[in-house]
This record gives C-alpha cells, structure tokens and sequence, in this order.
C-alpha cells in the first residue's frame, strides 16, 4: 500500500514530556505499521481549546486556528491536516466551518494574520486520526496488519464528547456511536454492548475549576464501566484520559470506592495487536497499568 | 320471473378436504339443504373451479349458490357471479383454522362445518337479487351554501369537474371571512412571508364560470327530499323565492370568532383590544403603512394573547384549540415588523402549535424579531394610553406587568352549523305534547337554521362536539349523518384556510360522489355501490315510529298518515331500521329478518345429554367479522360450540333472532359490534349504541323464559381484536358451562 | 451603547440586539423555542443557577444584569451535547461562551468565579509562548487555592517533564503569533464597540 502522508497537529497535551505524551507515542508506532508519513505543522500552536473563549473571544481564536491552517498550506501543501486530540480538532473544524460559512469572518481573519505576513486560502482539510483509520484505511485494511489479539479484554468504549458532538465521525450517532467499539472488535477484543456513559461529559476542562462536579461525572463514566463489566476503558481523547485516569484515586480516597480501571488510548490497543512492545505503545506512561495488555506485549 | 334454482359448491382445497368430511357435507347440501346441485371441486377458486360454477349458470339455469370454502372476505374476485344470488358458507376460516387439530376434535369440527353449510343453504334460500332502487334520481347539479373560501372552492371544483353548480350565499358578495383578510399565512415554498389571500382571484372565477349560478343576498328557505332529487327553496333578501331541484348540497357556511366581549378579564370590550378579525381590518386600512388604532394612534408595541377564551377548563369559554390562531398571531405580527421592524410584538403563549410547514412560519417570525414568550395572561386593563397586560412568564416563573398600544386576542372559531339537534328534538317533542311555549321556540330554532330541512330528525346537519357540524371523524372525515350533503370549512372543524380549500375540495368529490350513486340506485358510502334497499310493507306497520327516530341518518320521515316514508337516497342500508322494526315488516332483498333467521334456525342443536352447547356469534361485518377471520389467520383456536353470523351493523340485529335462538336451545348468544358512546367506531354512528339499548331491554323476555341474563352478551370488538376475540370466546364458553344448559333444547 | 448596568424596558428587545450585536453567535438567542431540550441534556445541570433557556429567556425579557451576572454560563463543560440535540439548531455552547465572554469583557462575572480564572489563565498561558504549558497552568492552580491532586502523579508517571516549567514549549514565530492575537482583537472590539 501506498504511503499516505498527512499534515500533523499534535496539539500541546500531546507534544513530548506534556500529558498525553503516550497517545504520541503509540501514534507514531501505530503509523509506522500502517505506513503512514505524518509531517508535522511547522511552527504549530495551541488551538485554544474550548476553555480559551474567556479571554480569547471569537476572531483571536478564529484567527490562531486559521494560522495553524496557513502554515499547513504553505509548507505542506496537498495534506490534510489530522489531529489527534480531540479539542484541537474540535477547535480546527470550528474554525475553518465558521470561516467557511462568513466571508466577514475570513476577510477578518486575513487581516489578523497578515500581521504575521500569513494568508489562509481555505483549502485545507481538518480531520481526525480516527477518521483517517476508518475512512482512509477501514477496519477490513486496518484488521490486515495484525499480529496479536486482543482476545479475552473486555472494553469500556468511551467515545466521550469532542470527538462525537458537535461533528462527530461521519455515520455515527451521537447517543450511540459505535467506531470505538468496531475497533476493539477488530483486534479481537470484546466491547461493551451497553454502557451508558459512552458519550457522557467528564467534565473536561471544568475538572480543574470544579473538581467535585467533574468527578461526580467521572465516577458515573468508571462506575459505570465496571457495572457493565468491563476491565479497561479506550478513548479517542486525551482530556476524557487524563480526567478519567488521573482522578480516580482521588475519588477512591474521597468517596472510599476502589476504582483501579486503566484507561487507554485507541492508538495504544492497536501498537499492541500490531506486535509493538510496552513502550512502542506508551503502556510505561499508564498511571493505572494496564497489565493484561502489557502480558500480550510480552508474548 | 325464472324459476330459482339452487346449488352448492364445496371446496376441498386448502385443507379442508384432507380434515373435513366433505362427502358427508355434500349429502348435508343435498338432503338438508335442499340444493338442487351440489359438487365438491378441489380447488374450487382456480380458474377451472371457477368455471365449473359458470357453467352451471350457463346451463343448467342456475340462480343461487352457496359456496362453501373460506370466508366471505376471501375470494371475493373469483367469486363474483353478477345475476346469480350467493351466499358464503365459511370453512376454511370459520372453522379449519380455528378448531383446535387433533382427532379428539375430528367429531366437533365436522359438525361445526355441517351447521356452516346448512346456514349457507338456508340463507341462501331466502336471498333475493338486489334490484337497486327503483326510484333512480336524474339530477345531477350540486347546491354549494356559502360563499366564502371553502364554498368558493367547493364551487369551483365541482364546476371543473363537470357538474353544474348553484352557490347561495347570504351576504352580497364572495369572499367570506377570507374578504376581511390583509393577507393570509403561506401555503407554499419557502413558508416564511404572509402572502395574498387570492380570494378575489377566485371570487372572479367563481362568477364568470359558465357552470355555477350565483344567489347573492339569498338564504334557504326549505330542503326537501334526498340526494338526486333534493327540491331547494332559495330566499331572496329582497323576498323572492325560487324553487330549485340540486342532487347533493355542500354546507360552507364558516365561522363566526368568539364573542371578545365574553372575556372582560381580558380587555374584551375595551377599545384598544381587538380580535384577530379587528386586527385584520385595521391592518386593511393601514395597506402595508404603520397600523394605526382606531383612535388613529400608530401602534408601536403589540401584545398577542393566544388561546384568548380557548383551551378553556373551567367550561366557562371554548374548551377546543382552533388550530389556526398561533399561526395567525404569527402572521399579524409580522404586519407590524414588516411595515416598522422597531415596533415591539410580542407573543403571549402557553403552548405554540403551528401545523404543516407553520414551524417555518414561525421561525420567520423568530428571525424577524417577534418576541415569542411562554407565558399566561391573567389581567388585561385600559390605562391612559393603551392597555397593561399581566402576565405571568412561566419560563421565568415571575408575574410582569406590560404595557402595550394594542392587545390583540386570538379568540376562537364557533361553528356557523345551525340547530343543535339534540336541543331540537327535545323542543319539538315538547311541542308536540302541546306545550305553547316550546312551539314558539322550535319557530324561533327553525329560524336560525342554516339548511331548513323538513327532515323529521331536524332541520340541520347533526352535530359532532362544540357545535361543529360532522359525522364520522374517524373512518371518514368528510361524511355527514345526512347522505348527499356534505360539510366543509371551519363549520365542520376548525381551521385555517390552507386546510379550508383542501376540506372543500373533498366535500365536491363526495358530492359528486353522491349524486352518481343515487342515478344507479346505489347506496353511498360506507356500503357504497350497494344494490339493496329498505323495502316495508307498509300494511303491517303499526306505526310505532321506532325506525323513524333510530334511523343514524334521518332518512325516513312520517307521512301524512304517520307512516314511515322511506327515502332510498338518504339510506346507508346499515338495516337500523329493520333491527329496530317490532312486527318486521322492514327487510332487504338480501339480507332480511329470513336471511339471518333461517340460519339460526339451520343450526341442528345436539340434546341436552350430549353437552354439547350451541352459541350464536352476530357478528358486526365491519369489525368483529373481520377479527374473527384474523384470529383464522393467525390460528387462534377458539371453541367448536360457536356459529358466527355475519350481521350489516349491530344495529341490524332484530330481538326476533335473539327469542328464536335462545326458543331453539341456543345455550348462549354473543353480540359481537363496534366501540359506542362518544368515540363511536361504529361505520352507522349509533347502530352498536342501538343494540345495547335494545338489549338492555330483553332481561324481562329471558326472565320470562325462565333463562339466566348472561345468556346474553354484547361486545365491542375492534378489527384488530382478533386475539382477544378467541379469548373471549373461549371464556364465555366456559361460562356457560357453568350456569348449564339451556332448558329450552327440544321445544323448537 | 453604556457597558454599566442599565435595566432596560422588560421584553422590549434592548438586550436581545445587545447580544445580537457583540455576543458570539448571539443572532441565534431569538430562535430559540423554550422546549428544555438544552436543560434536561446539560451534564451540569444539577448545578447552575439557570438552563440555557431560561437564560435566552431572560435575555428576551431584558434581564440584562441578571444574565451577565450569572454564573450560569461559566458552568459549560463544552460537551455540546445541548447543541447536537436543540431542534432549532442553535449553538448553545457557543453562546454561553460568548456570554461568559462578553461579560468578563464588561467586568460582570462574580468575583472568584472558578472557572472563569481558569479560562484567563489558560488564555493567558498559550498567548505568552503559543503552546500551553500544562505544568505551569496546573501549578499556577495548585498554589492558588491547593486543587488538583492529580497533576503530582502525572509527573510521576513520566508524561510531565517537570523541567517544562524552566522554558518548555514554545513557538519560533512568537512575535507573527502575538501580533496576529492583537490584530484580531483590534477588529473584535471595535466591532464590539469596546474601544473609542
């Protein structure tokens, strides 16, 4: 198969040494299985998250999005853009759709990143990695490379929020989406027919604002996981990881629950199958080990 | 006239050969049923079964058959002998598909399939090829009453499809209440602008068209007759009258808006609060300028009272929701942002409802900065220099005060449908009884009739609920109780215009409809095309006025002598009337106290000792005959011990057959019918309330035969009852059990 | 228009073209319907003080204060799933952010809202290197009023370089970047009316 390159945007939680450097990681090993070229933005930044809108208001934000945009077409000229975070993409669909959508807007934003010397010519497409997987490869394409299964976990597919709403991926619901779960099936590994906080909010952003109202969320997204019997959960974005990781021993020390559920990355099941060691898929990163993936890496 | 000759034909496809004794249900044909040619046939409904029948026919003269094989509902096609008189003896789902299998059951079934063809035999025996109505009526035009939009297109449709056209109407012009419109809501693509009414457009159409004759400033002073041979008195203002002669008529006399000076409370009365009508003329005035009050103040801020005297609880004002007024208010507040977006308009209402594309109505509104806020108004006053509205918002849940220049109450539409017949029949049997005063009422009544119908159930179209005129909501919206003439507009429910000019278009279909089936001799819906009609022997009439007052459709009046006087045309052949009949001289050619009786009386009843019950389905052939076919369907088993006939209309049902069954050693009858009371289901309106009532009346006559009030039952059985049917069945079975057997077994 | 707080006239349509005006997609606040879809579909709706729809009802009924003072808005967790399931279609979300902006411009949000020092922070952070420093963000947090527990184990497992804090992230171009923010928010203001 023909190598397939794309514009990357990484995004700040995903860039070496940050929060989410092990979704980085087993996206790099996960691409070079699949035999993809991932090239990154030159000179990216941050997307503004949702959060930024406080201080940022509309066309700032609009406008460092629109950035990210022209440097991608200047120095990566043919590639979509993919990202891997959630909210960077998010924020990056946002942009180019309200853009898109008001010649007012894009004549602004223009003016804004003239100042910089920059033109945006809104050619440029934002996509997901999830998307690249199931629209550019398929799960049949994707199933292809792989060398080890994923049989005997039972996975939590928490698809989450930004990801799923307002976009979300083309021919999923948003009550219900079911890409996380093909994929876990695709490996070999038994998804959740029923887990009703599958696109529950784990607070996002307000976890650090208001950490007992996030948790509250975060413990119905666990508990209800391990009431539906499932041993791990996977997600596609790296704020529901960390919240749903990070604060679950505070939760267990604060409510004297017993919550001791890894929670991973799509990207880290699929180094696995694809035969890739415990760091090739940042399982070394995990706050809550995920052991029974660790032992298929070591077979 | 030929001489009749019978035969029958049993099928023994489908099964029916392989688990019925079909040679000995030959020999029941032959030796009991008296057929002068009986033959079985394999597959009696294949082309070759088929014609083996035809060349009987051909033949050997022919006339009557019974054919048993499936159920009258099946086959109907291959079936269909015109000339020859059939009855239906019902094997396959009458019995094979519900008698439980098994050898045990080998004696009950074939029984159960000998009674079957002994009652296709013996009612067959008594059938008589329809004629249709002698009396075949020739006129063809059509009487529109109204001429307001609904009446207008009625006219106009009826006209394009050929048929001539007499419109009255009241007032000196076209036009109706659509006249006093500025604009009316859209009624097409993209649903967001008021558009023009159109109303003159098609007023002029209306008077130059070659096929409708206008009577301005007329009314009606008389309706005679029945469909095809209505005789019309139209009144001229000026005080002329001319007779004319309409084969059916449309009633589209409209609305009239609720009195606003019945809602005090709400500033009705006051000069600064208007209706939605009130509001449409100062809208006319102003001709897309800034509206003005009538004290010549431009308005610059609006509130819209919704459901103004409607959705009323306290049964104080209308309880009903007019359907039209959200998307009114909508369109009128439009006017005021159209002509100056700064005017404010606000929309005070608990529940908005905009029908069909409205939600695009509104969301045009929406984006035209019309204030739309959910909320109850409990007081409006007159102040200085407009009104205060109070109102409490229930989204914020707190009680605002608002000032306003104009107050615009979106009342309801009351119907323009005549006399309450209800009310009717009480005055004028008062009057009969001699009472002055109640003669004087009944003068003023017939006064403000619409149609004057010298009909002896009263002068005007009966009425559904909240004074609309209408008949059957459910199975056909645009029938009356009164065949041929047809209501349509906001006199028949309310609405907006859009649905107006589809309502009208509908009630012409019916009309012509209607006049078509009455030149055949036919009956109108719902036994459309049937041939068969009342037929009474008047010399055994004791004039007792029972069919004159139970007829749902108001089709027999008194004569002179106090006689029924039938009026074919009028007639829905339901047989009410021949149920209703104490000394049966009332019958149809093929379906009469004889058809059914025969039958009942072909059953061959096993001796007490054998405890074998019989019961006796009558079964209504709208709904509980079908359910019975469905449970064959679906295989529902329910007992052996059941004859079912299929009756016209629980309506139908002579206490006769009841008396001879239970004299005959029936163990127990079932009365099988449609849903009564209010939300009626039955397809002739009153005949399953009929039956009950009747039957609420036959405890004495079992008591003095000495038998339990159980055994008799009446049902409400929907089509879809079919599971439920064979259960009921069953558990009356094993009721009668219990109370025994009929004492009566061996005395008939 | 005045940014201190004038009560205008109830339900005539001052704030409604107020919002219109200089709040993120504030068009969309007149065509909402009043069914609750949004406040029986928010994650944090046991918390807030008002639903979206009341708080678009209040902006029709004037509630100028009321609304920009609330604390309402601030409580949005950006799930969106108000916005996938409102039958009208309005982006919810972002007009409670544009809200919450708009009223932190105005210097209406109540003192120590959480969220609302969360947000500045966060915006602050990216726009002085281009990237976020999560540590620094997160311990900027931890010294403010000793939340989140949870960063220390993050550190622990070796995904947070500690040494982030001494330079970290940033971008080349930070000087393109700071003046392209600058030039939008130049727009942005006069569009609003915030300057001169």
């Amino acid at each position: 198969m023909a190598k397939k390159e794309y514009a990357f945007y990484p995004g700040c939680s995903s860039q070496l040494k940050a929060s989410a450097s092990n979704y980085l990681t087993s996206v790099n090993s996960m691409c070079k299985t699949l035999d993809v070229k991932l090239t990154e933005i030159p000179d990216w930044n941050c997307c503004s998250a949702s959060i930024g809108y406080c201080e940022g208001g509309e066309l700032p934000r609009l406008a460092i999005n629109a950035r990210n945009f022209a440097q991608a077409e200047t120095h990566l000229p043919g590639q979509d853009i993919v990202a891997t975070c959630a909210a960077c993409w998010l924020s990056a669909r946002e942009t180019k759709d309200r853009l898109d959508g008001s010649a007012q807007l894009m004549k602004e934003t223009n003016e804004a990143l003239a100042a910089a010397g920059l033109h945006y010519n809104a050619e440029v497409e934002i996509r997901h990695m999830v998307e690249v997987l199931i629209e550019d490869f398929g799960y049949e394409e994707l199933k292809k490379s792989m060398k080890k299964s994923l049989e005997g976990i039972k996975f939590a597919g928490y698809v989450g929020c930004q990801t799923n709403r307002p976009f979300g991926i083309s021919g999923e619901s948003f009550e219900n989406p079911l890409y996380l779960d093909k994929l876990v099936e695709t490996f070999g590994g038994e998804a959740l027919t029923k887990y009703d906080q599958k696109v529950a909010c784990c607070g996002g952003a307000l976890a650090f604002s208001e950490p007992e109202k996030s948790q509250k969320q975060i413990r119905d997204i666990v508990e209800s996981a391990y009431d539906h019997g499932a041993e791990m959960i996977v997600t596609p974005c790296p704020l529901c990881q960390a919240n749903v990781e990070v604060y679950q021993s505070e939760i267990n020390k604060k409510q004297g629950t017993k919550f001791n559920m890894p929670v991973l990355y799509y990207s880290q099941l699929m180094t696995v199958a694809y035969g890739g060691s415990m760091k090739d898929a940042g399982l070394d990163g995990q706050l809550i080990r995920a052991e029974k993936l660790e032992k298929i890496t070591a077979k | 006239m030929a001489d009749n000759k019978f035969a029958a034909y049993i099928c023994a496809g489908c099964g029916i050969g392989e688990t019925l004794d079909v040679k000995s249900l030959e020999k029941i044909a032959q030796k009991e049923g008296k057929m002068a040619l009986v033959k079985s046939h394999p597959f009696l409904c294949s082309e070759e079964g088929v014609k083996t029948i035809q060349d009987d026919i051909a033949n050997e003269s022919v006339t009557h058959i019974c054919i048993a094989a499936c159920s009258r509902r099946a086959k109907t096609e291959a079936f269909s002998f015109p000339g020859i008189s059939t009855a239906r003896a019902n094997l396959r789902e009458g019995v094979l598909w519900v008698v439980a299998a098994g050898a045990e059951h080998d004696e009950v079934r074939q029984e159960m399939a000998e009674d079957y063809v002994r009652m296709g035999c013996a009612e067959v025996k008594k059938m008589i090829l329809p004629q249709g109505n002698p009396d075949k009526t020739q006129a063809k035009n059509i009487l529109v009453v109204g001429g307001g939009m609904a009446g207008m297109t009625s006219a106009i449709e009826a006209a394009e499809a050929g048929y001539d056209v007499v419109l009255v109407e009241k007032s000196g012009a076209l036009g109706g209440f659509a006249k006093q419109l500025w604009k009316r809501v859209p009624f097409s693509a993209p649903y967001s602008e008021a558009q023009p009414t159109g109303v003159e457009e098609l007023a002029a159409r209306v008077t130059a068209h070659p096929r409708i004759k206008l009577h301005l400033n007329s009314t009606l002073a008389e309706t005679a007759g029945a469909p095809g041979r209505f005789m019309i008195k139209i009144a001229q203002e000026s005080g002329g009258v001319s007779d004319i002669t309409v084969g059916a008529i449309v009633q589209a006399t409209g609305f009239t808006p609720y009195d606003v000076n019945k809602l005090p409370e709400l500033g009705g009365g006051q000069p600064n609060v208007v209706d939605q009508a009130g509001l449409e003329t100062l809208a006319r005035t102003a001709n897309g300028a800034a509206i003005q009050r009538a004290d010549g103040k431009v308005v610059n801020s609006v509130i819209f009272l919704q459901c103004a005297g409607q959705r009323d609880d306290s049964g104080t004002h209308l309880s009903y929701c007019s359907g039209h007024c959200c998307a009114t208010s909508i369109k009128q507040a439009m006017y005021f942002k159209d002509a100056n977006p700064d005017v404010d308009t606000m929309i005070l209402y608990q529940d908005l409802r905009v029908p069909g594309m409205g939600e695009d109505f509104y969301r045009s509104a929406q984006d035209k900065g019309v204030t739309f806020t959910k909320g109850k108004a409990t007081k409006v006053a007159g102040n200085g220099h407009g009104c205060s509205v109070e109102f409490k918002d229930l989204i914020l849940d707190e009680l605002t005060t608002l000032n306003a220049d104009l107050v615009v109450l979106a009342t309801g539409q009351v119907s323009n449908a005549g006399v309450d017949l209800d009310k009717w029949t009480e005055v004028s049997t008062a009057a009969e009884s001699g009472d002055a005063s109640a003669k004087e009422e009944q003068q003023r009544l017939r006064t403000t009739s619409v149609l004057k119908m010298n009909y002896r159930q009263g002068p005007d179209l009966p009425q559904l609920k909240h004074g609309f005129a209408d008949s059957h909501f459910i199975c056909f919206p645009y029938e009356t109780r009164r065949t041929g003439i047809y209501a349509a507009g906001p006199t028949r429910r309310p609405m907006d215009l859009d649905q107006a000019i589809t309502d009208a278009t509908g009630a012409a279909l019916k009309a012509i409809q209607a006049v078509e089936n009455a030149a055949a001799g036919r009956a109108s819906l719902p036994r459309v095309g049937d041939l068969s009609y009342p037929i009474v022997r008047l010399e055994g009439c004791t004039q007792c006025k029972r069919c004159t007052v139970e007829c749902p459709f108001g089709a027999i009046d008194e004569d002179e002598r106090r006689f029924p006087q039938f009026n074919e045309q009028r007639c829905r052949r339901c047989g009410t009337c021949m149920g209703a009949c104490p000394v049966r001289v009332i019958s149809f050619e093929n379906y009469s106290c004889d058809t059914v009786g025969m039958q009942i009386k072909a059953v061959n009843i096993p001796d007490e000792d054998e405890d074998k019950p019989r019961i006796l389905i009558l079964a209504c052939e709208n709904d509980a005959y079908p359910a019975l076919d469905m449970a064959g369907l679906q295989r529902q088993v329910y007992s052996a011990y059941v004859r079912a006939v299929p009756i016209r209309c629980l309506g139908s049902v002579n206490t006769i057959w009841i008396t001879d069954a239970l004299n005959s050693g029936y163990d127990g009858v079932m009365m099988m019918g449609c849903k009564r009371g209010d939300d009626y289901q039955c397809h002739f309106v009153k005949g399953s309330e009929m039956a009950y009532y009747r039957m609420s009346k036959i405890g004495d006559t079992l008591t003095q035969m000495g038998l339990e009030p159980e055994r008799v039952q009446t049902l409400e059985i929907a089509i879809t009852d079919s599971v439920r049917v064979a259960g009921l069945i069953n558990d009356y079975v094993k009721q009668i059990k219990e109370i025994g057997l009929s004492p009566m077994k061996g005395f008939g | 228009m005045a940014t201190n707080l004038q009560t205008p006239a109830p339900y005539h349509n001052n704030f409604l073209r107020e919002v219109e005006e200089r709040v993120e997609e504030g068009e969309w606040v007149k065509m909402c319907m009043q069914c609750g879809v949004c406040a029986g579909s928010c994650p944090f709706g046991p918390h807030w003080e008002h639903s979206p729809q009341k708080i678009f009802m209040m902006i029709r009924a004037g509630k100028r204060e009321e609304v920009l003072t609330s604390d309402a808005m601030w409580m949005c967790t950006s799930c969106y799933n108000c916005v996938v399931r409102c039958p009208r279609q309005l982006p919810i979300t972002h007009i409670m952010h544009g809200l919450a902006s708009y009223a932190h411009r105005l210097g209406l949000v109540p003192k120590g809202q959480p969220t609302h020092e969360f947000a500045t922070m966060f915006w602050n952070n990216l726009a002085k290197k281009g990237r976020v420093n999560e540590l620094k963000l997160t311990l900027a947090l931890y010294f403010k009023d000793g939340l989140v527990a949870g960063i220390k184990t993050v550190v622990l497992a070796k995904r947070l370089n500690p040494m982030e804090i001494f330079g970290g992230h940033a971008i080349k171009d930070l000087k393109g970047f700071q003046a392209i923010i600058a030039k939008a928010r130049e727009i942005e203001d006069k569009k609003q009316g915030l300057t001169g």
